[in-house]
């Protein structure tokens, strides 16, 4: 059963490898691409339930033992972030179908969706150091061309942005890497805080450790360092930023939290303060942000950096109800934001554009589509009883119990600023009555192909519901997850002891 | 700007940098080379090609498009990979058959994996080299 920790990164290799051969035959591409997602997805789903039954699964490819050959791990956290992934990757894939304009689709949009997908199970599967480095290069490079495919100027200046402050961040995590390897001697995660453990704390090593904060800090958009990200997701076509949106900033929050639980866990440290205060900037400026945008889409940049302070602030508290609130939001918030920016690429086909002064009365003509824009809005919000309510709950009441008042008062103001920004989508966007000037305020392209952008939509938006309504199994494999975080051994033993 | 010098040299060049970027593939194996350095030498070649007589005719050399080198050439080095499994040994473990040829050595899946490097290679830069001159 060791093969289902390869299955998730072979499934999308094969998939964009036979894609590249069927470049000319458009219905065969999309047909490899939506089988190798079916099977991406399911693997991935299977690897899931097997850690939750089994425990921890370690591969040594090459038959090399654990420290020196590269290891694939799959524990609770590399497993849920990987079927998460799969799920929202696959909705993504089935909504591109008709949701990408043909000649996307024929410049190469499948094969580059699945590398991206590649390098963001191959980054929560590895248990090298070198090889999640590599697997950033993966993603970085494939979602670099996926967002400037088509070669629009405003693309094209986003794609910029947002190759130089990803390339300036892979550049600290490899002199970072650099570091750890010529003083520890080591790269494999297990052997790393093994030798960590014993290490003097002040040393090079906790040099390198807040390299590595700044480096994984610029991936997933904290404050102040996320100016590349609302200055580019929102140029490309809807579902190449639902699937960036949804993936790869909280590929970043995978990486630090790894990081600052294995190899230097937080307990009492001056880098958990350093988190606690980057967690509620992230938030407030996040949100702040957003309440001066008026593009459906960079409303929603703007919220995944104040939600990714959620995710920091569970991470900087560090106890076992605020890991299992991090990870209960990272689901939460995985599954809503690509929805979101899928509901936003179907605006944007109805009416051709996402500006909010422009937009309005899709209420009166489409309610299906605000009933599908209000759920994961409100989710998003904190609205019970969906998903984001039991995430920000969690989260609040961890705070409490670990007397971190201030963050708690942050945390708070800011979702209820999120229910004013979504409110503010709502009015313009659905119910106020659309400006004379745009007669021309019909469906643009016809709404040929709408039906399978809506079902991925929807299919999200009840998964939204479903975690709202039944959180109580997601709480436990939440809560199982931060047990393992917190207890390293676990993972150590796993990789080293059972090679 | 078409140099006869250029021309008839290539049409010498062109076959002995190919046998040497395969000498390269096949040498990898326990001695400096190896698909990625031998697919470089390989798209060297055809990139000369293409300076002296066009981009257009190198194409027509090359046969297939770069992309089928790219896709064929993954899927090569994946299928080496994946041999180990039926055997029962971890993704990658290299298989070494019993079978040893004179100049090769022995055969076994890290040659088969150098293969798919190399014609990955090969695919890619021709790619770049290719566009680059059309632009």
């Amino acid at each position: 059963m060791k093969l289902l920790v390869l299955a998730p990164i072979l499934a999308p290799l094969i998939t964009a490898a036979l894609c590249l051969l069927a470049w000319q035959r458009m219905w065969l591409q999309r047909a490899i691409s939506l089988l190798g997602g079916v099977v991406f997805t399911c693997s991935s789903v299977a690897l899931l339930g097997y850690v939750y039954s089994y425990g921890i699964v370690v591969m040594q490819p090459g038959n090399w033992p654990a420290p020196f050959g590269i290891t694939l791990v799959a524990d609770l956290f590399s497993a849920v972030m990987a079927a998460v992934g799969s799920i929202v990757g696959l909705a993504v894939l089935i909504f591109s179908l008709t949701g990408v304009d043909q000649q996307r689709q024929q410049g190469g949009f499948h094969p580059l969706l699945h590398t991206l997908l590649l390098g963001v199970s191959g980054s929560f599967l590895t248990g090298d150091l070198f090889n999640l480095y590599v697997w950033f290069e993966v993603m970085l490079i494939s979602s670099f061309v996926l967002v400037s495919l088509g070669g629009e100027k405003a693309q094209l200046e986003g794609a910029i942005k947002y190759v130089t402050l990803n390339l300036l961040s892979s550049a600290l995590f490899l002199a970072a890497v650099g570091v750890l390897y010529s003083t520890v001697g080591t790269l494999n995660l297990a052997d790393l805080a093994v030798r960590l453990g014993d290490a003097d704390p002040s040393g090079a090593p906790s040099v390198a450790g807040r390299i590595l904060l700044i480096a994984f800090g610029i991936k997933a958009a904290v404050f102040p360092l996320f100016f590349w990200l609302p200055a580019s997701y929102h140029t490309p076509p809807a579902a190449i930023s639902a699937v960036l949106a949804g993936l790869l900033t909280k590929v970043g929050v995978y990486a630090m939290t790894r990081v600052f639980s294995l190899l230097f866990p937080l307990e009492g440290d001056s880098t958990q303060t350093l988190l606690l205060w980057t967690a509620g900037l992230t938030m407030a400026t996040g949100v702040l942000g957003a309440a001066a945008q008026n593009d459906i889409r960079r409303v929603l940049s703007f919220h995944i950096i104040s939600q990714i302070g959620y995710m920091i602030m569970g991470l900087a508290m560090y106890t076992p109800l605020a890991l299992a609130g991090m990870v209960f939001y990272l689901v939460h918030h995985i599954v809503v934001k690509t929805n979101l920016f899928l509901v936003a690429g179907i605006v944007q086909r109805l009416r051709g554009t996402c500006d909010l002064d422009r937009l309005g009365g899709l209420y009166r003509d489409k309610a299906w589509l605000a009933f599908l824009f209000l759920i994961p809005a409100f989710s998003l919000a904190g609205l019970p009883p969906l998903s984001g309510f039991w995430a920000k709950f969690i989260l609040a009441r961890a705070g409490l119990e670990a007397e971190r008042y201030l963050i708690v008062a942050v945390a708070l103001a800011v979702s209820l600023l999120t229910l004013f920004s979504m409110t503010k989508v709502w009015a313009e966007a659905f119910w106020k009555v659309p400006p004379a000037q745009d007669t021309p305020a019909t469906e643009i392209e016809g709404s040929e192909g709408l039906r399978w952008m809506v079902v991925p939509s929807a299919a999200l938006a009840s998964l939204t519901v479903a975690i709202g309504f039944a959180a109580e199994p997601l709480f436990e494999l939440a809560s199982a997850t931060a047990n393992q975080l917190l207890d390293p051994k676990q993972y150590i033993d796993a990789v080293l002891g059972g090679a | 700007m078409k140099s006869l010098i250029l021309i008839t040299a290539t049409r010498y060049l062109l076959p002995l940098l190919l046998m040497f970027s395969l000498f390269l593939l096949l040498r990898g194996h326990n001695e400096p080379g190896g698909g990625f350095v031998g697919g470089l030498a390989a798209a060297a070649a055809f990139a000369l090609f293409a300076i002296a007589s066009g981009v257009e005719r190198a194409r027509d050399l090359l046969g297939v498009h770069p992309r089928v080198l790219l896709g064929a050439g993954l899927l090569i080095a994946i299928s080496a990979g994946v041999m180990a499994i039926p055997v029962g040994l971890p993704f990658m473990t290299g298989l070494w058959s019993a079978i040893e040829l004179p100049a090769i050595g022995k055969l076994g899946t890290p040659l088969l994996f150098d293969v798919g490097v190399y014609l990955i290679v090969l695919g890619m830069v021709v790619t770049i080299v290719f566009e680059l001159a059309e632009d």
